[in-house]
C-alpha cells in the first residue's frame, strides 16, 4: 500500500527518531511513505477563527497533493495531525474554502483527503493483529503508560480518533507490541506544551500531574506521539523515561537495537 | 455597549462562530480547564463578557496567553459552545492591532535550550503573533 507521509518540521530535526522509525517500521508492514514533495511546516497550532485563511495554506498544500495522487495522508507528530486534520475539517465549508482556494492555483481543493495519524494507520489500515504477527521483540513484562495529551483527541468532533474521555487506541497498540498497557488519570489532560515558552511554572505544574499520575499508576515508561509532550515531561523533571511509540514499534519489531530503558 | 465595542463584539462572534447565547452558565468549561488558576478571567466569563460586549478588560488581560489551547472546554461543554474559540478570537483582536504582538523575535533567545523542539517555537508564533 502507498500513502502520503507528512513528517513536518520537529520530526527533520529536534526528533529525528520520530520519523527514522516511523519509515522503518512502515517498511515492515509493507507501506510505502512517499513524502509529500516540498511540503511546509503547519504552524503547529490550528486556527479557529474563520478568518485565518494563511494560516491554512501549508496544510491545503499536503492535503490536496495527497489528494491528487489518491492517497490517504500519514502524520506522525500529534500536532501536525490535529493542524492538518482541523483544516481538511474546515475545508468542508464551502464559503472558507473559496478564500483559500484563490491562493491554491487551478485546482480548487474541498477537503476530500483522508487523513490518518500513524496510530490510525496501524489500527485501520495495517491491523493490530498484524502487528501482532510481525512482532519478533515482543516487550512482555513492559508497564507503558500511553500519554494521548490533547492534540490527538480533541476536539473530538473534528479528530475523531477514539472516545476521548476514555480512548483505547494506544493501549491496544502497547498490547500488540507485547507490552502490558497501564490506564491513568491524567492520559488524556494537556501538558502544558504551548506555554512552555511563554509561562514555563505553568507548563512544569501541567506535566508533572501527568508524570506523577502515571507513575503512581505503575507505569515504567511513557509513551507519546508528540515532540512538544515528551520535551515538557521530560524537562520538568519526569522520573519516568518518556519514549515516542514509532521506537517502541521498532524494537518490537526488530529494526532497532533493544534498549536498557 | 458602545458602537465600536459593538462592532467588535460582532465581529468576534462572527470569527469565531460561536454562539454565546448558547451558555447555561453550568461553569463547567472553567472546572475542566487545565489553565484556570493562571487566568485572571476564566474561560465561562470569556462567553458572558463577550455576550454582554464587556470585551476590553479581556483584550488587556494576560488570560488571553495563558490557554493552552487543549481544546477541553470545547468538547467538556453540555451546549456546544467552545469557549476556546472565543479565546482565540479575542486574542486576535488584541495581537492584530498595530504593534501589540505579544512575543517578538527578539525575545526568543533568551527562551531556547538545546532541547527544545521546533514545533514550540512555530506554536508560539502563530499564537501570540501577527
Ligand atoms: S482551550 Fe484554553 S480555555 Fe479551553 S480548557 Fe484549554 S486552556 Fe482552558
Ligand atoms: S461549559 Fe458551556 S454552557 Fe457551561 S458555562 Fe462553559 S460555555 Fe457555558
Amino acid at each position: 500500500m502507498k500513502a502520503s507521509y507528512f513528517p513536518g518540521c520537529t520530526l527533520k530535526n529536534k526528533a529525528t527518531h520520530l520519523d527514522i522509525y516511523a519509515r522503518k517500521c512502515a517498511d515492515v508492514l509493507g507501506v510505502t511513505l512517499e513524502e509529500i514533495e516540498e511540503w511546509q511546516c503547519c504552524g503547529g497550532v490550528f486556527t479557529t477563527s474563520k478568518d485565518e485563511v494563511a494560516t491554512k495554506l501549508s496544510s491545503v498544500r499536503a492535503l490536496k497533493e495527497a489528494k491528487a495522487k489518491n492517497q490517504p495522508l500519514i502524520t506522525v507528530c500529534s500536532a501536525c495531525h490535529n493542524v492538518i486534520k482541523q483544516t481538511n475539517h474546515a475545508m468542508e465549508d464551502t464559503q472558507f474554502a473559496d478564500k483559500v482556494n484563490r491562493y491554491m492555483g487551478e485546482d480548487a481543493y474541498d477537503g476530500s483527503a483522508t487523513v490518518y495519524h500513524y496510530l490510525e494507520m496501524l489500527r485501520d489500515l495495517v491491523g493490530f493483529d498484524k502487528i501482532k504477527e510481525k512482532v519478533v521483540n515482543p516487550l512482555t513484562g513492559k508497564k507503558i503508560g500511553a500519554y494521548y495529551g490533547c492534540l490527538l483527541l480533541r476536539p473530538n468532533k473534528v479528530m475523531q480518533m477514539d472516545d476521548p474521555e476514555n480512548p483505547q487506541i494506544m493501549e491496544d497498540f502497547i498490547r500488540a507490541i507485547g507490552a502490558e498497557p497501564v490506564v491513568y488519570a491524567y492520559r488524556n489532560e494537556c501538558c502544558g506544551g504551548y506555554i512552555a515558552m511563554e509561562d514555563p511554572q505553568s507548563a512544569k505544574k501541567k506535566s508533572n500531574r501527568v508524570t506523577e499520575c502515571a507513575q503512581i499508576a505503575g507505569a515504567e515508561m511513557i509513551v507519546t506521539a508528540c515532540p512538544l509532550c515528551k520535551y515538557n515531561l521530560v524537562k520538568n523533571g519526569s522520573e519516568l523515561p518518556v519514549i515516542y511509540f514509532t521506537e517502541l514499534l521498532a524494537e518490537a519489531l526488530g529494526v532497532k537495537e533493544v534498549s536498557n530503558e | 455597549m458602545n458602537n465600536k465595542m459593538q462592532n467588535l463584539r460582532d465581529e468576534i462572534i462572527l470569527r469565531s462562530g460561536v454562539n454565546p447565547s448558547k451558555c447555561m452558565a453550568c461553569g463547567k468549561c472553567s472546572a475542566t480547564c487545565p489553565a484556570y488558576n493562571e487566568m485572571e478571567y476564566h474561560p465561562h466569563q470569556f462567553v458572558s463578557m463577550v455576550k454582554s460586549g464587556d470585551i476590553e478588560p479581556l483584550l488587556a488581560s494576560d488570560s488571553l496567553y495563558k490557554c493552552l489551547t487543549c481544546f477541553a472546554c470545547v468538547d467538556r461543554c453540555p451546549r456546544g459552545v467552545e469557549p476556546a474559540k472565543l479565546v482565540e478570537a479575542v486574542r486576535l483582536a488584541a495581537i492584530r492591532q498595530q504593534g501589540a504582538n505579544h512575543l517578538k523575535p527578539d525575545m526568543v533567545p533568551d527562551m531556547l535550550d538545546d532541547d527544545m523542539p521546533q514545533q514550540a517555537i512555530v506554536s508560539a508564533f502563530r499564537k501570540y503573533t501577527k
